[in-house]
């Protein structure tokens, strides 16, 4: 009774799809069952369906937010830790959904192969960060120390068994499968995992560069959706039909407003603004730092245009609000392609949504399909804008050069020095 | 799980309708049937049910065919391999002796007719050839990935020459952003292009595109940087695949029996064993030869003032002859105690074992690949030997063995990054990088504390 249910329910969303006539022609529509937590629907139980799905998700919303905040106040840790475990999760629903469209549950190996290959990638990409900040731990303990010299050849020797396993694994009625299923894992590893360690190398460089970008797509989220609610009108998009111009615009404002509000906030805590660093003598994290000039307040003179509205000659800002406002303006504009791209892969392969795993919402990937687009500009972002190469990272980098190309490395920088004037010509630095 | 089945059952016979269906429609254009079905029954049949493509045309040139229109079929065929295998070494040769960029540019064009191949069999999988936008979009990503690789790897290179240009400067300073900014404006072009009854083939395609670019691309800008490291590096891991491929075919045509893998029935163990043995033979003796010229030893440089690559400089350790103790047990086999050899040649032995054990699985793999979408080589581009990607489908998983193996065991970072990292800087961390540079060079003795400096 359920499936039929689900199935009719399927047929009213994607009724712009013609062809979905037929239940031969899609995979099978996963049974959405409903997972609201008992206490809920007696609280609802007299609302009408529409006015307590309404409700459904805005007491969940209220939940995954308020939970955001504990993870932050938790500290980076925490937060590391829960960006795997939804990095997990995440490649856990697309897999599923990849099993499903091509019936190969049931595929020798391969669902071994696949959490393989994702223990593979996330030791690679944790090694090359865990590397970089950890490195006098890494230095000081022997064991660790050998894993990381020759770490990237470890890495390629575990992939390489994985590779070697898919091919002695290949069965000869399913070639076609598993090419698929092989397929299917690396775009969505490339996709997941890859992104899963941007936001990693976002953190640490100072928490405000993990908060803000992510509060700026939940907030363009809600506030489009709030916009469309109120004022929609023009349709937006044919892939995503509920979402309209007036809210795309409406939430593009309010981002931007939010951004400047919460980075002015945030920008006058150092736990917020300072890189995190990996204490040896305490073993833990802090964030303790003198705060860059991004985080300073400034005198900002305001552009003759402005200034009749807003009546003020100057203002206080910090040049951090500045940066924000890009943040934002890519939170409201382009990030909701990785929305529209997710509602077409849905649409592609016949489901409503990623998973169950929020009640209301969908699964994990449904919450967190913008964020993709979002985590790598951000890393983009910061390394062509805010910050150069970290001088100490380098000096560590020079140090296990041969003599000769330290030499070589050394006369090229004093050759570059003396031509811009830094250094005098006289040797006395 | 007795729903599944239910539905499943409902499926196949749904799915032996539609196959009459099919087959009266294909005789009529492809629009008509509906796309989405054709796909849906292209994911569920087994692979024995697919249609296969239709068999590829026979490219031999006229000259070939008259010469060899007397023999029998079977040894035509062997002969025309023969030729072309020896032309493409010929070939080969060739392009080493023009030099290092004549290679770079061979590896490009490599790389391009792979991804073309590659995405043809895509297009012919899914009859995706009309497609909106599908074609121009993947040579937009192809070109986003190369001009990203591209712009970190060989600008590296050139930063003597770059440091010099304003324009190319500011390419280089914000590199990492103009790539992003490229990628995605192709990304929403094909958000924007998505049509109704096509999003799961123009998604399949999106994949397939995606995980092509990281075969072919990734590969070729390893073998880039492998060749910049030394010809050598290049020209040894090559070979001994090639060789490996040419010993097992030939031990296996004389002495095979036992067969290797269900995947490619024409391997056998013997051959396998035979190029195992023949492969480190010939990469000790190649090496050996190769080791002593400093044009394939040297890293490979550019010279700004002669704009040209120069490969000069003085051979580092691995290519100096040193003296080995033979090990007792080869004592009485060899009779000599000693032997001099170049430390390079037991590397060699590590890359040659990869060649013959490993790259093999690149070949099967391959050839899993053609029995999945049913076609015989992935393309005609050499008669013979089939396509491009038969050709270099063991090299690429030899290229990211060459690239670990020198980075983790040959050298450290790549000097010429660094340098570029440093000039970047900020002046004031560049004096500060610089004293520290300086303290560390002379407390260790390479910088004498001169005031000339």
């Amino acid at each position: 009774l359920q499936e039929s249910e689900s199935e009719n329910r399927l047929d009213g969303e994607t009724a712009s799809d013609s062809e979905s006539k037929s239940d031969f022609g899609g995979s099978p529509p996963v049974p959405t069952s409903d997972d609201t937590p008992e206490v809920l629907n007696r609280a609802l139980s007299n609302l009408s369906s529409r006015w307590k799905n309404w409700w459904v998700r805005g007491i969940l919303t209220l939940a995954m937010i308020t939970f955001f905040f504990i993870i932050i106040y938790l500290g980076p840790m925490v937060l590391m830790t829960i960006v795997m475990c939804v990095q997990i999760k995440c490649f856990h629903e697309i897999i599923t959904i990849g099993y499903n469209v091509y019936h190969s549950y049931d595929l020798p190996w391969f669902r071994t192969l696949s959490w393989y290959f994702l223990l593979c990638v996330n030791y690679f990409f944790y090694g090359e960060t865990v590397t970089d900040y950890f490195f006098t731990l890494v230095q000081r303990e022997e064991p660790l120390r050998i894993l990381s010299k020759y770490h990237r050849f470890i890495s390629f020797a575990l992939y390489l068994t994985g590779f070697c396993m898919f091919v002695l694994s290949l069965v000869k009625k399913h070639y076609r499968l598993q090419f698929y299923m092989f397929g299917w894992t690396h775009v969505t590893l490339l996709i997941v995992v890859t992104q899963s360690h941007l936001i990693i190398h976002n953190l640490f460089e100072g928490m405000i560069w993990f908060i803000v970008p992510i509060s700026c797509v939940i907030c363009n989220d809600i506030m489009a959706y709030m916009f469309g609610f109120f004022f929609g009108r023009t349709p937006l998009i044919k892939l995503s039909p509920k979402k309209t111009w007036e809210g795309f615009i409406g939430g593009f404002f309010s981002t931007v407003l939010f951004g400047l509000l919460l980075s002015y906030v945030m920008s006058g805590y150092r736990c917020f603004t300072c890189p995190v660093e990996f204490n040896n003598d305490t073993n833990s994290f802090t964030m303790d730092c003198e705060p860059a000039e991004l985080f300073q307040l400034q005198e900002y003179n305001i552009p003759v245009v402005l200034q009749s509205v807003v009546g003020w000659k100057t203002v206080r800002m910090y040049p951090f609000q500045i940066h924000s406002i890009a943040l934002s303006t890519f939170a409201s504009l382009i990030g909701p392609f990785g929305g529209f791209f997710a509602s077409g892969f849905k649409r592609a392969f016949k489901i409503k949504d990623f998973a169950n795993t929020i009640p209301g919402h969908g699964g994990i990937m449904d919450r967190f399909d913008c964020q993709y687009l979002m985590a790598t500009f951000v890393n983009v972002y910061i390394a062509s804008f805010i910050r150069g190469p970290n001088p100490s990272k380098l000096i560590q980098q020079f140090l296990t050069l041969r003599p000769d190309q330290q030499l070589h490395i050394f006369n090229t920088l004093k050759a570059h020095l003396v031509d811009r004037g830094i250094l005098g010509s006289l040797e006395d630095a | 799980m007795s729903a599944r089945r239910r539905w499943r059952a409902a499926a196949e016979q749904e799915e032996e309708e539609e196959e009459e269906e099919e087959e009266a429609a294909e005789a009529g254009s492809d629009k008509e049937v509906d796309l989405e079905e054709r796909l849906h029954e292209l994911d569920l049949r087994s692979d024995s049910d697919i249609p296969d493509v239709p068999p590829p045309t026979d490219s031999t040139p006229e000259i070939l065919k008259r010469a060899l229109s007397g023999l029998s079929a079977r040894w035509k065929n062997w002969w025309i391999r023969g030729i072309l295998s020896l032309a493409m070494i010929s070939g080969f040769f060739l392009i080493i002796y023009l030099g290092s960029f004549m290679l770079m540019l061979l590896v490009l064009s490599i790389q391009v007719k792979c991804f073309h191949e590659i995405i043809t069999i895509g297009y012919r999988v899914y009859h995706s050839y009309d497609l909106p936008w599908f074609r121009s979009l993947s040579w937009y990503f192809l070109l986003c990935v190369n001009y990203f690789f591209y712009g970190e790897t060989v600008a590296d290179y050139f930063a003597t020459f770059v440091q010099r240009r304003e324009q190319l400067q500011f390419l280089i300073r914000y590199h990492r952003f103009i790539s992003f900014a490229l990628y995605l404006t192709g990304f929403c072009m094909f958000v924007l292009s998505l049509v109704k009854k096509h999003y799961r083939l123009q998604f399949y395609m999106f994949a397939w595109t995606h995980v092509t670019l990281l075969i072919t691309v990734t590969q070729s800008h390893l073998v880039i940087q492998n060749l910049f490291e030394g010809m050598i590096w290049f020209l040894v891991p090559i070979s001994s695949v090639i060789c490996n491929d040419i010993t097992a075919y030939i031990f296996g045509f004389f002495f095979g029996r036992t067969p290797l893998i269900k995947l490619s029935p024409k391997k056998t163990w013997e051959g396998f064993i035979g190029g195992f043995f023949s492969t480190v033979v010939f990469g000790f003796i190649f090496s050996y030869f190769l080791a002593q010229h400093q044009y394939f030893v040297c890293p490979v440089e550019y010279n700004s003032e002669t704009n040209r690559f120069v490969t000069e400089c003085e051979p580092s350790e691995l290519f100096q002859m040193k003296k080995y103790s033979v090990p007792p047990l080869l004592q009485a086999v060899l009779g000599w105690e000693t032997v001099n050899m170049y430390p390079f040649q037991m590397h060699s032995f590590a890359l040659s074992t990869f060649a013959s054990l490993i790259g093999p699985f690149g070949g099967f793999f391959a050839s899993g690949f053609k029995r999945a979408f049913k076609i015989k080589d992935f393309a005609d581009t050499i008669p013979g030997h089939g396509g491009i990607m038969d050709r270099f489908d063991c090299q690429y998983l030899m290229a990211t063995f060459v690239h670990v193996y020198i980075t983790s065991f040959i050298r450290g970072p790549n000097p010429s990054k660094l340098l570029k990292q440093l000039l970047i800087l900020q002046p004031e961390q560049q004096l500060s990088v610089y004293k520290t540079l300086k303290s560390h060079l002379v407390e260790k003795g390479i910088l004498r504390p001169s005031l000339r400096g």
